[in-house]
């Protein structure tokens, strides 16, 4: 086996792992303030139609990037709206922006259907990032590297500030919050816009980096893989750096056993792999932890001032 | 027609649901009301874009005889019985469901309203009511296995697919076989995604096998994001359902064309006259239910011509994409020399021909 070819299987575990990574990193803000928004698929698909949409008409993949953020964001406010000022379950509300961002990116994205657009790829100078083993390093979209920045920044910001630690206050006892005087429907307002900015560029990866192209439900169900990776990580920042590339790693390498022609494993074992080890790992944390939930202690639940 | 989503037909289904009953609309005079369920969006570009595609040239056809409506990303299992029931009680006389996986609610369904003409594409099972119709997709694959067989310089082909059904496994066969009348050697890896519609994972499945020195990619999932990493890595692929050499100007070679437009012509006017009758359809290249796209100007002359000769030889029976003998997995010949399969066979099979690497 070539170093060539490791290098290639590895760059596509990155190209797996990214999108579920940076809605994740979002969305594990959002429930770091108290909030539960199950929209994260609708908004990433939002974000995909956006992005690929600015770039063709734009010829400009940044600012196409740019407006799957702000796209994004302005439906998660529909969200934050309706939980947070008119107080609707979460739950309900969050699965109903998945199927509004479904439905309204396959009206957007009509026109779209069948154009394609250049990829949105590595800026280092060809030498650098075509390179077979140098592309390890250099070979990747500029969201991939900031997908790595926005970890360390996040787990900064939440253990390491002032403003992170307000936060995470708002989600794990909001009254204390709101009796000092803090602005708890304010902070997850935030959280919110910042965790549909996130998924806004997690979609907008689809349809700009890993395939130049628009078709309804680009994403697949990533949304819910990102979700699912929150509460794997046990809301840290690290934890779902590493469940991300486990699962991006694990997706990747049963199309490599396959591809390769022989693979003693039969590919029904291989499909239920990404399971089985979320399984497996959400055994070992909780035989690790000892007694106390790491889930932030006003998750899902309304925040009422006068109560 | 009316634009039928599964978001918006809940709320029509209840708005219909507060109508005083009304009798069922007489055929004469009235035209006929024709309903389509899709498994993937219409804008797939794919499978689902197909029979859109012919429900859409069926209604001009037919001018006012028919007025046809859709519901599109209907899920394989028991959601597909509630929509099925559903469109037959608004009042749809002839109904498509159009995917492998909704054979058992359409089986169930259709013997709930008998009075209602269904049709279940590439389906087995069929009741009085149930009709089932399918196209010889194969016969598409024998030409792009020749080309295959020709164009490839690794002798190995990639191959993604989505389930392992009969549907699938008789176009991984029919694709590696024609491959090997040209290369003996030929080899064809195949890659289950386990969907029949996922961008990203079609993309990754196909990166894999270029990685593994694939350099012939054909599929049988319904995105075109394999095409568009064929053609950003300098392979060559084949279209699924629908040109789509817009999105692979390059490596874009020719696509197996789905055409449904003549059969659903031919079922609503039977339909319409009262001639109807449950039976099972099986048209392919010589029907024109299958068609073969205008080829890659940048392919050889000769090799057009091989895949051409193919092609006539299916129309005009020369051609047997499962002539005799074939070897399967194992080295056991399950086809002797002079025999083939029928369409039976065909329908049930299980087993991949020597040199398919699943």
């Amino acid at each position: 086996m070539s170093i060539e070819f490791i290098i290639a299987v590895l760059v596509t575990v990155v190209g797996a792992a990214t999108p579920i990574l940076i809605a994740a990193l979002g969305e594990l803000v959002v429930e770091k303030s108290g909030v539960l928004n199950l929209g994260v698929e609708g908004m990433m698909l939002v974000g995909a139609v956006t992005g690929f949409a600015v770039t063709y008409s734009t010829g400009n993949p940044w600012l196409g990037m740019f407006a799957a953020m702000l796209a994004a964001m302005a439906v998660s406010m529909i969200f934050a709206f309706l939980t947070l000022t008119l107080n609707a379950n979460q739950v309900a509300t969050g699965l109903a922006l998945t199927i509004f961002g479904i439905g309204l990116s396959a009206l957007v994205g009509e026109g779209f259907v069948g154009k394609t657009i250049d990829i949105f790829g590595s800026v280092f100078p060809p030498f650098l990032s075509e390179d077979p083993v140098w592309r390890l390093v250099f070979g990747y979209s500029p969201v991939v590297y900031f997908s790595l920045i926005m970890v360390v920044a996040i787990a900064w910001f939440l253990q390491h500030t002032r403003a992170g630690l307000i936060l995470r206050a708002v989600g794990e006892n909001d009254h204390s919050a709101h009796s000092i005087g803090y602005s708890v429907i304010g902070v997850r307002y935030a959280a919110v816009a910042f965790g549909g900015g996130m998924a806004g560029i997690g979609g907008a990866f689809f349809s700009m980096v890993l395939i130049p192209l628009w078709t309804e439900q680009i994403t697949a169900g990533r949304g819910w893989i990102a979700l699912a990776l929150v509460v794997f990580s046990g809301w840290r920042p690290y934890r779902l750096l590493a469940g991300a590339y486990l699962f991006g790693g694990v997706m990747t390498l049963e199309l490599h056993a396959k591809a390769s022609g022989f693979s003693i494993i039969p590919p029904e074992i291989w499909a239920a792999m990404p399971y089985l080890a979320t399984i497996f790992v959400l055994a070992l944390i909780s035989i690790r932890r000892s007694g106390h939930s790491e889930t932030p202690a006003c998750l899902g639940r309304p925040f009422h001032p006068n109560s | 027609m009316t634009k039928l989503t599964r978001r918006n037909f809940v709320k029509a289904a209840g708005a219909a649901a507060t109508l005083p009953l009304v009798g069922r609309p007489a055929l004469g005079g009235e035209p006929l009301k024709a309903a389509f369920m899709y498994v993937g969006p219409v804008g797939d570009f794919g499978w689902s874009w197909a029979h859109d595609h012919a429900r859409q040239l069926m209604e001009a056809e037919m001018g006012g005889a028919v007025v046809t409506s859709f519901v599109e990303s209907v899920p394989e299992g028991p959601d597909a019985e509630r929509v099925l029931r559903e469109l037959a009680q608004q009042g749809n006389k002839l109904i498509f469901a159009t995917s492998f996986g909704y054979m058992n609610q359409a089986v169930k369904v259709s013997q709930m309203y008998p009075d209602v003409y269904f049709e279940h594409a590439t389906g087995f099972q069929r009741t009085e009511n149930l009709a089932t119709y399918n196209a010889r997709f194969y016969q598409g694959r024998s030409v792009l296995g020749t080309i295959a067989g020709h164009m490839s310089k690794s002798g190995i082909g990639g191959y993604i697919a989505s389930f392992p059904i009969p549907e699938v496994v008789m176009g991984i066969n029919a694709f590696t076989l024609a491959a090997q009348k040209v290369n003996p050697d030929f080899k064809t890896r195949v890659i289950w995604v386990n969907s029949w519609f996922d961008p990203a994972k079609e993309a990754d499945a196909t990166r894999a096998m270029i990685d593994q020195g694939v350099d012939v990619i054909t599929q049988h999932t319904d995105s075109p994001a394999p095409l568009q990493v064929a053609e950003e890595r300098g392979v060559i692929g084949f279209g699924q359902a629908a040109d789509m050499t817009s999105f692979a100007p390059n490596a874009h070679m020719t696509a197996i064309a789905d055409d449904w437009a003549p059969y659903y012509v031919s079922r609503a006017k039977a339909a319409i006259d009262g001639t109807w009758k449950s039976g099972d359809t099986w048209w392919g290249l010589k029907e024109g239910a299958v068609g073969i796209t205008p080829y890659n100007p940048a392919m050889p002359a000769s090799v057009v011509a091989a895949a051409e000769a193919v092609r006539k030889g299916i129309i005009d029976g020369t051609y047997d994409p499962f002539a005799g003998p074939i070897n399967d997995q194992s080295g056991t010949q399950r086809v002797p020399a002079g025999g083939t399969q029928d369409d039976g066979q065909l329908l049930t099979m299980d087993w991949y021909v020597e040199g398919v690497q699943s």
